[in-house]
């Protein structure tokens, strides 16, 4: 039987080994982390170089169909859903390292490699790739770009876009755009419009990341509370009194049961909420904050208040917030996780309005949150394989991201638009303010070609 | 809504590859994906199809009727080194193992009953299942190789690249062969305690491992000694059953794993010690594979096995007193670090050796391609990650390196040899018994 035209021109293109277009293989490709939305990509290409990624979008282009990117599958917004079907960019196979310059500060790397990866090239220099978002283990640098990653340290060292110094990617037509990394104030600032733009303008190929100096202390604590009102209560107090601390990391009693379970932290078992908070900087003066904030946690009602003494302790209290979400899995067999951000001082109310939620649509809500930066992570708990379950969660979810924007907050924070919160764009926005969004996007991408049914509604 | 993932109102029948997997453990995995960047295979080759989350895909879709199982698809099972890397990584405590093993077995038993003008495997039905198991046989085989290399003609071999002439598995078994050590005397029924007695432990010698690290056991036994333990080798007990299992021979394994839980009475002793991490792993999941009459006794027998770094660290080890000036890396064995999840204890003996510095190992949560029979069936994935491992073992600056089990030591070995590196490559026991000894590298 004669191959597809489109297959055998990828094939002639990028060669038969770099190419995989069987209905059984194709099945793997058809969500990310976000599950409810699943569609079955025509064929998944395995591009080695750059001008192999030119190849595969100029074949595209040829059978009009569109193109996908993606890297380790780990969004939560189904941005790399094939929602239209098409052909998906896999970048794994350009995962070099390509130059880590202690000096310049700066490192360059291909969009394959996993964050962790370059953390760990990183280890022991003094120096630091400072996003360090909860998928870090497993997500690539050139997926944190195209989604603006955050993390628990967004709170003081801000997001992805704030650390990147230059992208190369492909553009729809197969041209290779350079941005970067010599810093030009006179011209338009392309990186930070590539930045989030989830492949939509663009197949982000290489990137020029700044490298910070690693904070030469850390202070970690665990303080928990009896109610997550005391605990929401006392992140605005700590911020109020002057400190901004390197990270706020909050979870609540349904998440800790799950984590519990899992790995024995050790929680008191009557925790209503507990706040993870760490201060970095020089020595001088961070004694002094430490006994500061161990304070503002016990007359804010912190039942507890555990600090770390030692550098595995410290990783040990990190280890039970970044591996918090994936320990739902022992709650429910599926779940959805929002990305909810309201202003700092409407925490309490956001999470006692989640709960609200939660009672009226009968569906199961455990909480984490950057509670620092007003980012709540409602996880929405369900069976797949129920599908008034499913519609019960989807409408909670919906009726708590309309509250976070009657908030003045936002329905991401970090985790992007994808198809999942594509139908809020239009509450979030001015129609002006659309309109000069798509028309950016046109300019890249006339022919609508780049991950299309994603981030900006039809 | 497109939800292609369906219910299993159609359970699967008797021919489906997954009859044996526990539904359930299935829905476990909510697709996060951190499981990719530890996988060997998927930070190899890329492909969501080699990699865990894509592995647990194709076996559900097979388990719930949505597809057969295509040769593609297989391809990508096979190509699973079973490393458990995975399930270290995974959040959800998703047990990959328990949901691949059983799957392998019911492809491999399908295709016994079938029978379809299979070609007759000599090197699965010989090799692995009559020979790797019996340690007198293997021994046996050996024998004509040993005197080759006492004479000094296998490194002639060697040197010439008349080794490299062998075909296939065949070929990649000869040049696994580690150089001859002394291996010592045939092990006794029983060593008593050195000082105090502290506890009463009953040692696993296994197959493939008593005839390549005799040398090995014999050091483990003389550093329980050490430790005020009296060790008692007991007769009649055999390999583990791994090798069996894992090729898909599942009632073969079975009835080894009873012959082992007849050798050894639980009773009088504390533990069940074991220097070996994949006859460990095997051992530890006794009482998970089979639901019989036994099953009951499998799990006591299981309660008691623990790796002898475990069991050492537990116990206190008494500090070596013997300096050995070296720089080494520790590799952890899958089958230790992943599937039985010790990995401070090794290191933490290791730390009290006067003089030995400990370098990190880069990425050491990957496998080093060995796994069992792994490195014979699938060369060229095996290859690409001896080399990876190599790598990055060659990084740390280190000229020692540690590792706990016998695939991994021979695997590191053969690559060590091949770049002609001036690397050692030595069990931790290994090294402890020349500390107490008083002695250092030669």
């Amino acid at each position: 039987m004669a191959l597809p035209p489109l297959i055998a021109d990828l094939r002639r293109r990028l060669g038969p080994k770099n190419v995989v277009h069987a209905p059984s293989e194709l099945a793997v490709y058809d969500c990310d982390a976000f599950t409810v939305d699943r569609h079955r990509p025509d064929a998944v290409v395995f591009p080695h170089s750059t001008a192999q990624v030119v190849a595969a979008v100029e074949t595209c282009s040829k059978h009009e169909v569109p193109i996908i990117s993606r890297g380790s599958g780990t969004g939560l917004a189904g941005g790399c859903t094939p929602t239209k079907g098409g052909v998906v960019v896999m970048l794994t196979r350009m995962n070099h390292i390509l130059e880590l310059s202690l000096p310049d500060r700066l490192a360059v790397v291909e969009a394959g490699v996993p964050n962790i990866q370059l953390a760990r090239h990183l280890a022991g220099t003094g120096y630091q790739y400072a996003p360090d978002p909860s998928s870090q283990g497993a997500s690539t640098l050139g997926g944190n770009v195209a989604t603006n990653a955050g993390g628990p340290h967004t709170l003081k060292d801000g997001v992805t876009v704030h650390h990147v110094l230059g992208i190369e990617a492909v553009l729809a037509d197969g041209s290779i755009l350079q941005v970067g990394p010599v810093e030009d104030p006179a011209v338009l600032d392309l990186q930070a419009v590539l930045c989030g733009s989830e492949g939509t303008l663009g197949i982000i190929t290489k990137v020029w990341l700044r490298l910070t100096r690693a904070a030469e202390n850390h202070r970690a604590l665990r303080a928990a509370f009896t109610s997550v009102d005391d605990a929401t209560a006392t992140v605005s107090r700590i911020i109020a009194a002057g400190i901004i601390p390197a990270a706020m990391e909050l979870m609540d009693r349904g998440i800790l049961g799950a984590v519990e379970e899992a790995f024995h932290f050790g929680f008191p078992p009557d925790a209503g909420a507990i706040l993870i908070i760490e201060l970095d900087g020089p020595a001088v003066g961070l004694e002094e904050k430490q006994r500061q904030m161990v304070e503002l946690c016990r007359s804010n009602g912190a039942c507890e208040v555990l600090e770390a003494q030692t550098a595995k302790e410290r990783e040990t209290l990190w280890k039970c917030r970044k591996l918090s979400v994936g320990a739902v899995g022992r709650l429910s067999n599926s779940y959805m996780i929002q990305d909810g951000v309201v202003p700092r001082t409407r925490l309490p109310h956001i999470l006692r309005r989640i709960a609200e939620i939660a009672r009226h649509h009968q569906v199961r809500i455990v909480n984490v949150a950057h509670a620092g930066d007003g980012n709540v992570h409602p996880i929405l708990l369900f069976d797949e394989r129920d599908r008034d379950e499913v519609r019960r969660a989807l409408a909670a979810g919906r009726e708590l991201l309309d509250e976070c924007i009657a908030c003045g907050g936002s329905v991401t924070a970090e985790h992007g638009i994808g198809i999942e919160k594509i139908e809020f764009m239009e509450r979030l926005f001015a129609p002006a303010d659309l309109r000069a969004m798509r028309r950016l996007r046109e300019a890249f991408d006339p022919h609508g070609r780049m991950n299309p049914g994603k981030l900006l509604p039809a | 809504m497109d939800t292609t993932r369906g219910d299993i109102s159609n359970p699967p029948a008797d021919h489906n590859p997954a009859r044996n997997v526990d539904h359930h453990l299935f829905l476990e995995c909510v697709h996060c994906g951190l499981c990719t960047a530890t996988c060997p295979t998927f930070t190899e080759l890329g492909d969501e199809n080699d990699g865990p989350r894509g592995r647990i895909q194709l076996m559900r879709m097979v388990a719930e009727n949505q597809s057969p199982l295509t040769d593609r698809m297989r391809r990508h099972l096979e190509l699973c080194l079973d490393c458990r890397a995975c399930e270290t990584a995974c959040p959800s405590g998703v047990e990959y193992g328990r949901l691949i093993e059983p799957f392998r077995v019911a492809v491999h038993e399908t295709e016994q009953q079938a029978k379809v003008e299979q070609q007759f495997d000599w090197f699965r039905e010989i090799v692995l299942y009559r020979l790797f198991p019996y340690a007198e046989r293997l021994r046996a085989v050996l024998a004509p190789v040993r005197m080759a290399q006492r004479l000094g003609l296998w490194a002639a071999a060697e040197r010439i690249g008349l080794l490299r002439l062998a075909p296939g598995r065949m070929g990649r078994m000869v040049r696994l062969l580690p150089p001859p050590v002394r291996q010592g005397p045939r092990l006794p029924r029983f060593l008593p305690a050195v000082g105090r007695k502290r506890a009463v432990v009953g040692f696993f010698v296994g197959c493939v491992a008593d005839v390549m690290f005799r040398h090995t056991h014999w050091a483990t036994l003389r550093v329980l000694q050490q430790n005020g333990c009296d060790v008692f080798i007991p007769e009649g007990q055999g390999c583990c059953g791994a090798v069996h299992l894992h090729a898909g021979s599942s009632r073969k394994a079975r009835e080894m794993a009873d012959a082992n839980l007849v050798a050894f009475e639980l009773d009088r002793c504390d533990a069940i010690v074991v220097n070996h991490a994949g006859c460990g792993a095997m051992m530890k999941e006794y009482g998970v594979h089979w639901h019989d009459g036994l099953q009951p006794h499998r799990e006591k027998f299981a309660a008691k096995v623990m790796d002898v770094h475990e069991f050492l660290d537990d116990l206190g080890l008494l500090c070596p007193p013997g300096r050995i000036e070296e720089v080494a890396t520790y590799h952890d064995a899958c089958h230790l670090g992943h599937a039985q999840e010790v990995t401070e204890a090794p290191r933490n003996l290791l730390g009290t050796i006067p003089g030995l510095t400990l370098r990190d190992l880069p990425e050491t949560e990957i496998c080093c391609g060995s796994a069992g029979t792994y490195n014979l069936n699938e060369a060229a994935m095996a290859d690409r990650l001896a080399q990876r491992k190599l790598d990055n073992i060659v990084a740390t600056g280190a000229n020692l390196v540690l590792a706990a089990n016998a695939g991994c030591l021979l695997q590191i070995g053969r690559e060590v040899r091949r770049r002609k590196l001036p690397l050692r490559v030595m069990h931790p026991m290994d090294l402890l018994d020349l500390s107490y000894r008083g002695e250092c590298l030669v």
